[in-house]
């Protein structure tokens, strides 16, 4: 399973890439990708939307199920993959690149630091 | 997310079938269905086995559904009394559908009987395997009914028929709901030409001792793959059918759930054997008079994915229907779904979904959604 070293995790199968800027993006990971199958719909959040942490704020839908998509840090939704609304199969095909869902301005430097890295996220998953 | 743990606790306590030795073999995940540890899907995924099953031929494991022998001294007047069936008419050889009803008229579950020289078959569903035995039994005391040790495979698609006549000729000579005992690959199974995925195909009951023998003897041939529950749930809803449990329940009527069909013609009004089942008195008052709501096929005309549960309102926002089933037709590439609806509304009325507290444009949708191919 395709779990990269460079990028940040949650328990709950959210990737994170900090950039030189202090935005964050946010995707799922490979784990994820293979439990749900392909996906056929993907609703994102609104740009300028505050989030708190933890807050469900996407929705991965396969044909088997829905499942929401938690926002690992507070902060800001500076912008949102639309690509996803025409090709949401995108996420399975690169899930840690094309398929990414949307980006956040954190509410507090540094945040993303306290996340799993990838061995804990690997402990975490059973993968 | 939150994902369902595959193979997590609680597994070592669901029953297994005849096949699940296989299943592992062929890269199964598993997930529990009425207390069985079942395939939903294998290495080639959801979309890909419902599509091969519509264009090739792909292999299920039914053996959760409980198959039933009813013997007994003139079996088919007791089963009249038990279920809205006409036995007079009917060869051996032949299946039809049926519905177990309780005194409401609500539907205890959905069953396909099939009479046969001396005994009749009936299949039924898993989670209602103890139920029905019960119910059938106390309303049909002078019956035996037994269950039968046997797998149930059910070979689906265009290629169904080529692949089973090469290992049983006779499999070729069935019509659509037509049945018989022969050998397969040298053992000696009940075939029915039929099955739930709109496609043309068979259901096999065969011997547990040689169900993974005749599921490796299919496999064999390049056309069938293994496909799992999960296809399995949007082949049948391609194809209008009806999930027990969802599109209809104890608390479902015949008419509510579209199924006024499966009454036999003989027990409804003025039949030469009206009434006399569980039920008749509100289910033939339905078919007179009709229902406040009806299961009718719905697509939708946005691709957000519309699943059970959610209501179907008017432009006014007023609540005009539920959806019983839902998913993203593979076959199509658009959300369809069965939805119990008003019948006072219009044909042609404007309707929305209501998904995550936004509404969502769906449009009547005449049933199936994909065109059934049985061999009549």
């Amino acid at each position: 399973m395709d779990i990269p070293q460079n990028l940040k995790y949650t328990a709950s199968h959210e990737w994170i890439a900090g950039a030189p800027d202090g935005t964050l993006t946010i995707g799922i990971t490979a784990v994820a990708t293979d439990q749900l199958g392909e996906l056929v719909y993907v609703e994102l959040p609104e740009v300028g939307k505050q989030l708190a942490a933890g807050e469900a704020c996407a929705v991965v839908e396969s044909t088997k199920a829905a499942s929401d998509v938690y926002a690992p840090v507070a902060g800001e939704v500076v912008e949102v993959n639309s690509a996803l609304g025409e090709q949401p199969g995108t996420v399975n095909e690169g899930p840690y690149d094309k398929g990414w869902l949307f980006r956040l301005k954190p509410a507090e430097a540094g945040a993303a630091d306290r996340l799993l890295d990838a061995n804990a996220y690997r402990a975490s998953a059973g993968v | 997310m939150h994902l369902s743990a595959d193979g997590s606790l609680g597994v070592s306590a669901l029953a297994q079938t005849p096949l699940h030795t296989l299943h592992r073999a062929l890269g199964a995940r598993f997930t529990p269905f009425a207390g069985y540890d079942m395939p939903l899907q294998y290495a080639d995924g959801l979309k890909a086995e419902h599509l091969w099953t519509r264009a090739r031929a792909g292999l299920f494991d039914v053996s959760h559904m409980g198959q039933l022998r009813v013997s007994g001294a003139a079996p088919h007047g007791a089963l009249e009394a038990a279920l809205p069936l006409d036995f007079d008419g009917w060869p051996a050889g032949q299946q039809r559908y049926s519905l177990l009803l309780n005194d409401a008229g609500g539907i205890e579950d959905d069953l396909m009987v099939t009479r046969l020289e001396g005994e009749v078959a009936i299949v039924v569903n898993a989670a209602c395997r103890d139920k029905d035995y019960a119910q059938l039994r106390a309303r049909c005391a002078g019956l035996a009914f037994e269950w039968r040790d046997a797998a149930l495979l059910a070979l689906q698609g265009p290629e169904a028929e080529r692949v089973l006549a090469g290992l049983a000729p006779a499999a070729g000579e069935l019509k659509f709901m037509q049945a018989a005992w022969m050998p397969v690959a040298g053992e000696r199974c009940l075939v029915t030409r039929s099955g739930y995925t709109g496609e043309d195909g068979y259901e096999i009951s065969v011997p547990a001792s040689a169900a993974e023998k005749l599921a490796r003897a299919l496999l064999d041939d390049a056309a069938v793959k293994p496909v799992g529950l999960a296809a399995r749930d949007t082949l049948r809803l391609e194809a209008g059918l009806h999930l027990y449990g969802q599109d209809m329940d104890a608390e479902t009527s015949v008419c509510t759930a579209g199924l006024g069909w499966a009454i036999a013609r003989a027990r409804r009004a003025g039949g030469a054997k009206e009434g006399g089942f569980p039920g008749a008195q509100t289910t033939l008052r339905e078919l007179r008079e009709g229902t406040r709501r009806r299961l009718a096929g719905l697509v939708g005309i946005e691709p957000v994915p519309v699943r059970q549960g959610a209501a179907i309102v008017d432009t006014e926002g007023v609540e005009r229907g539920t959806v019983t089933s839902g998913t993203v037709s593979p076959s199509l590439g658009k959300p369809v779904m069965l939805a119990q609806l008003d019948t006072t509304l219009a044909a042609d009325a404007p309707l929305f979904a209501v998904v995550r507290g936004k509404r969502h444009a769906v449009a009547r949708a005449a049933l199936p959604f994909v065109p059934k191919r049985y061999k009549r």
